[in-house]
């Protein structure tokens, strides 16, 4: 054990003091510099956001863009583990790793094809479950009930416990002999799963989990957009004499859509991007069996050592995921258009 | 007729004709799902009050017999417990700090001015949010170990400011942007700067929302694993995910303690959650639709 000593504590203290210090003096030193350019020197109009901007552009640009470019240029390199420091970037290592991509398996087993079916059967899965569950909670939530706080409080928590703590006690709860799960199953007269061992299991239990961690999000977001449509439309919807279906799928769906769209987008970048979950419960085994694109690509990078062959699967992984949301944007669009008609 | 078809129609609406049996027939689905959402967090509050004799047993009940707060007392007092809690903390805060600071007056540059960029630059903080982290992971990695900020708190804090300045920049700007501008107008009129109407205006109305988001970045970076398991080797210098998944990297032994663990780590931040999930909701639904 490690006590928690005053040595150890200020040090904490000390590195926080010299960032936040650093944070100071860059910042001030980057609006001077700002306002003898800008404004005394070129005289702009817009000086001044152009300075309230500076700061904050300095860091998306070293933290966001350059890492974003940097990673490129590793995609087309040579770097491994022995060449860590100096490797060698060349057009032909480029090729060389991104077709690695695709010709033989990223890590040892399951090649990229494999990767991206289980992802996109992963992300639609847990999607349209999240989707359904949202929906179904927050249409009986939205109805006049009492006690209706307390089960809105109560159906949020999957989503208010910290990812890395539900994810870890789920572990626990798919062990073959002592977890719930399968206590449960055996009481009610089932053999019990192999749930971590057997990989099509293992990746029942992966969905399992994150369609429990996600429905609280899409129930909210959902109950949101229902209590802002006016009832009038369903006043005029009965005095016409539309089903309850009807003004389902006439009138809630479509008030809804602005709601919707968003929060499936984020959904599906959320999932697709979810490393948490499947790496802290399965590790992405067992024999790669619940690896998806995410897990596998941080697995090429930190285990298997590949950095460059990873950073050529990362900007893979990247235009997949824009051409899905494209997809995505674009056939709902084409939806709305014609539901406009 | 007309009030029987508007209770058959209203099932979709908030309707108040509901027949008792359809009232409990909806109590019962919203208990078990309750039940369902709640039952796994009980469990592990059930397994942190077992002893070590009964750590592992098939009983489900959710006050095991003879319940002992023995697991907190090992936790706290024979693991590394309080270090994780005091390497999140610094880290976490830092990151908010950081991501405050700059945020703060690059949002009000977003929702005052129309200035050349304006729209792309937006639409750019929002594409960093759809950036799979896993991709920015092994540059961030090269570029810590290369300024030697590998096993440092620093490597740490910028890798989560990473995320959480344009988030902080997208969150503020969608409040200033509720803030009439008459107020500064006026100041204006009397005399003040722009400057000046920021600071001495705009700043004290946004306090809360200066707090939200910080909370936000705040809990983002306090549960943080992927960036934390890659930059962190020392075991002094890790926060509370790293350390409990290395808890229960000896599953038999350690199942009780880490469920104490995650009882301290998770019932404040689910009481933090809920105290501020309406403004994170708002953040996302309302500053994501708005231009």
């Amino acid at each position: 054990m490690i006590p928690l000593t005053w040595e150890i504590a200020s040090r904490g203290l000390t590195e926080a003091g010299r960032i936040l210090v650093m944070l100071a003096v860059g910042v001030a030193v980057i609006e001077a510099l700002a306002y003898l350019i800008l404004h005394k020197w070129l005289k702009l109009k817009n000086a001044l956001p152009f300075m309230l901007m500076l700061p904050a552009f300095i860091a998306v640009v070293a933290l966001v863009i350059y890492p974003f470019l940097f990673n490129l240029q590793l995609a087309f390199s040579n770097m491994s583990m022995y060449r860590f420091k100096e490797f060698s970037v060349g057009l032909s290592y480029g090729i060389q790793n991104f077709l690695d991509v695709f010709r033989a398996p990223v890590l040892q087993n399951v090649t990229f094809a494999q990767l991206l079916l289980r992802t996109v059967v992963w992300t639609a899965v847990n999607v349209f479950f999240h989707v359904l569950g949202g929906l179904f909670l927050a249409i009986l939530l939205n109805r006049p009930l009492r006690g209706k706080a307390i089960y809105r409080t109560l159906l949020t928590i999957p989503w208010a416990i910290p990812q890395v703590i539900a994810a870890l006690a789920w572990k626990n709860e798919f062990h073959y002999q002592y977890g719930f799960i399968n206590v449960l199953l055996q009481k009610l007269g089932f053999a019990p799963v192999q749930w971590l061992s057997d990989p099509k299991w293992a990746f029942v239990a992966v969905i399992i989990v994150n369609i429990w961690l996600g429905i609280p999000f899409m129930m909210v977001i959902i109950l949101g957009g229902l209590q802002s449509i006016s009832p009038d439309y369903y006043d005029a919807a009965q005095i016409d004499g539309a089903s309850g279906f009807q003004q389902f799928r006439a009138i809630t769906m479509p008030l809804l859509k602005p709601v919707l769209t968003p929060a499936i987008i984020l959904g599906v970048v959320w999932t697709f991007n979810n490393f948490n979950v499947i790496y802290l419960i399965t590790k992405g085994g067992p024999m790669e069996g619940t690896d998806i694109l995410v897990t596998s690509l941080y697995k090429a990078v930190f285990e298997f050592y590949r950095y460059g062959f990873g950073a050529a699967y990362s900007t893979v992984i990247l235009i997949i995921l824009l051409i899905f949301t494209w997809i995505y944007l674009k056939v709902t669009k084409g939806m709305g258009e014609v539901a406009d008609a | 007729m007309k009030k029987e078809s508007s209770r058959i129609h209203s099932f979709f609406r908030s309707g108040k004709g509901d027949s008792p049996a359809k009232k409990l027939l909806i109590h019962l689905i919203l208990i078990m799902a309750s039940v369902i959402a709640v039952y796994p967090f009980l469990r592990v509050v059930a397994i942190s009050l077992r002893p070590g004799s009964q750590l592992l047993s098939t009983d489900l009940s959710l006050i095991p017999s003879n319940a002992t707060l023995e697991n907190y007392r090992t936790l706290i007092f024979e693991k590394d417990f309080t270090i994780w809690l005091w390497n999140s903390l610094v880290v976490s805060l830092t990151t908010v700090i950081v991501g405050i600071v700059l945020s703060a007056s690059a949002a009000y540059a977003f929702s005052r001015w129309d200035f050349p960029g304006r729209k792309q630059g937006l639409v750019f903080l929002l594409t960093t949010q759809m950036l799979p982290p896993s991709m920015l992971l092994l540059p961030i990695y090269v570029m810590v170990v290369r300024l030697q900020l590998f096993n440092t708190y620093t490597g740490m804090i910028l890798a989560h400011s990473v995320g959480a300045v344009p988030f902080s920049i997208w969150l503020l700007k969608g409040y200033y942007d509720t803030i009439p501008r008459e107020l500064e107008e006026a100041a204006l009129v009397d005399g003040a700067s722009r400057l000046e109407a920021f600071y001495k205006i705009i700043i004290p109305l946004s306090t809360p929302a200066l707090g939200v988001c910080g909370l936000f970045s705040f809990m983002t970076s306090w549960s943080e694993f992927m960036m934390a398991r890659v930059m962190l080797q020392k075991a002094d210098l890790f926060t509370w995910p790293l350390g409990f998944q290395k808890l229960l990297d000896q599953f038999t032994t350690q199942w009780g303690v880490f469920s104490a663990a995650s009882v301290l780590v998770a019932v404040p931040a689910m009481l933090l959650f809920m105290y501020s999930s309406k403004w994170l909701i708002s953040g996302l639904t309302l500053g994501g639709v708005k231009e």
